[in-house]
């Protein structure tokens, strides 16, 4: 039941000097999908779906965005960035503004949203979160799940066309893991896009769509949660679920 | 007491002295400032030639001695057309040289200060403001600089202590600052301790008031923001 492409990532490459991370990324993603991707530490996930916002310039392949080549010359990154939210396992508010000002400023000075409109769509957005008390606090005085919920409205400040996740809840406290996927999980039964790192087998069994399997700088494998967490076809799939499953 | 006598009698010199000194080191450290931003835009700016001129200038700023700085920038300079006015008592011909000499040495330090504020705001930061679409110039205005300037602030205020005590080298070039009209005072008394004792107390003074006023500033600053 997916929509129409949004993402079309084609032999995607990424070398930080002599150190090959992504190895060639061949991927679709379509309006409505939930992909999570798993795959041990340092197997490049972080900056695949970096690459997909441009916060890391690919050095190989293309990536097309409703169809436009984002690694073109000349391509203009602020505005793909408006359309791709992004939210980080470091949480990275604006530690000098507000709750309510973190979630207005990029509406305002980006968007141009005039300020009355900004704050009514930042208190909405701050009360789907269940953050609609904390409006006029600074970053430093919420909880870390606090803050993760505050940037992922921030993102959705942008009315983004796809929302990125790098690991959200890997910085959490265990007791605030659960508000936080809780949140996600809600935008995903509201139909918006999202491509989720994750380490988290349960949330990415339960909610994603599809799930793809990363090591080495290589998809390994990909598929829905059933296959790929109780058919695991490649042995590297299978070793890697092995090892987390019984460290679980 | 030869201090106290001296202080009384010739108290107008060493008065005149610390408002050329007071001055001179306030508008050293605006100009200072002022350059020192530029310059740490280009040490910061990916832009190759802008990047190695900052880093050549701040090398041989801080490598050479200020004073050999003031002598070269005196000859340098002496085709420009200095007004040869004096203004509330600074001597315009001679001072505007030695503004110009500290500027350029305050400049180079101001800039290092401002490089390592911005530099210690966390890279998540501005990762964050540019996924938003800011550009690179919005998310230093509205994320990264607000929060650089409280690592900025104190440093310069140090600076512009630091600057309030160098001044004492333009004496060379015969400004009349609180050193030079200390010189004034020993010829005419022949009694040089006390007359040092009395600048190292005004000096002392102005940068313990100086401090005081920092400190206030600060402490308003944190309060506005955390
Ligand atoms: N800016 C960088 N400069 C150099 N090397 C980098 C950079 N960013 C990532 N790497 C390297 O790229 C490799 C993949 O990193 P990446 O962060 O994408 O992995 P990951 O799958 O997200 O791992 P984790 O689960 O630990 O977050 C690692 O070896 C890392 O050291
Ligand atoms: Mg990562």
């Amino acid at each position: 039941m997916s929509g129409e492409v949004l993402f079309d990532v084609r032999g995607l490459r990424k070398s930080f000097g002599a150190l090959e991370v992504l190895k060639g990324i061949s991927e679709t993603i379509c309006r409505g999908d939930v992909v999570s991707i798993i795959g041990p530490s340092g197997s490049g996930k972080s900056t695949f779906i970096r690459c997909l916002n441009l916060l890391e310039r690919p050095t190989g392949g293309q990536i097309f965005f409703e169809g436009q080549d984002i690694t073109a010359k000349g391509f203009d990154v602020n505005r793909h960035r408006q359309k791709v939210g992004m939210v980080f396992q470091q949480f990275n508010l604006f530690n000098n503004l507000t709750v309510l000002e973190n979630v207005t400023i990029s509406q305002e000075k980006v968007k141009k949203t005039a300020p009355a409109a900004a704050e009514e769509k930042a208190l909405d957005l701050l009360g789907r979160v269940g953050l609609a008390d904390k409006a006029a606090a600074y970053p430093a005085q919420l909880s870390g799940g606090q803050k993760q919920r505050a940037a992922i409205a921030r993102a959705l400040a942008m009315e983004p066309d796809v929302m990125l996740f790098d690991e959200p809840t890997s910085a959490l406290d265990p007791e605030m893991v659960g508000e936080v996927l809780q949140v996600i999980r809600s935008l995903a039964q509201d139909g918006i896009t999202m491509v989720v790192v994750t380490h988290e087998m349960a949330f990415a069994q339960k909610v994603s769509s599809r799930v793809l399997f990363m090591d080495e700088g290589q998809i390994v494998e990909q598929g829905s949660p059933a296959q790929l967490f109780e058919h695991p076809e490649n042995p590297r799939t299978r070793e890697f679920l092995s090892k987390v499953i019984h460290v679980i | 007491m030869d201090l106290v006598r001296i202080a009384t009698e010739y108290y107008q010199y060493f008065l005149q002295g610390t408002r050329t000194t007071i001055l001179v080191a306030l508008v050293t450290v605006l100009l200072g400032s002022v350059l020192g931003c530029l310059i740490a835009l280009m040490r910061l700016s990916r832009v190759r030639v802008l990047n190695s001129f900052s880093r050549l200038y701040i090398t041989v700023i801080r490598g050479t001695p200020m004073l050999v700085q003031l002598y070269i920038v005196y000859y340098q300079l002496d085709f420009l057309p200095y007004p040869d006015t004096t203004v509330l008592g600074v001597d315009m011909e001679r001072a505007i040289p030695c503004i110009i000499a500290l500027s350029i040495n305050s400049a180079a330090y101001v800039a290092e200060v401002i490089r390592a504020g911005i530099q210690a705001v966390d890279i998540g930061q501005t990762e964050a403001a540019r996924s938003c679409g800011m550009t690179a110039a919005q998310a230093m205005r509205y994320v990264v600089m607000p929060q650089a300037i409280k690592n900025i602030l104190p440093a310069i205020g140090n600076e512009f202590v630091t600057m309030v005590k160098e001044t004492a080298i333009i004496q060379y070039l015969g400004v009349g600052d609180l050193m030079y009209n200390n010189g004034i005072v020993i010829n005419a008394t022949y009694n040089p301790l006390p007359c040092y004792y009395i600048s190292a107390l005004i000096y002392l003074a102005l940068n313990i008031c100086l401090g005081k006023g920092l400190n206030i500033f600060e402490r308003r600053l944190q309060r506005s923001e955390r």
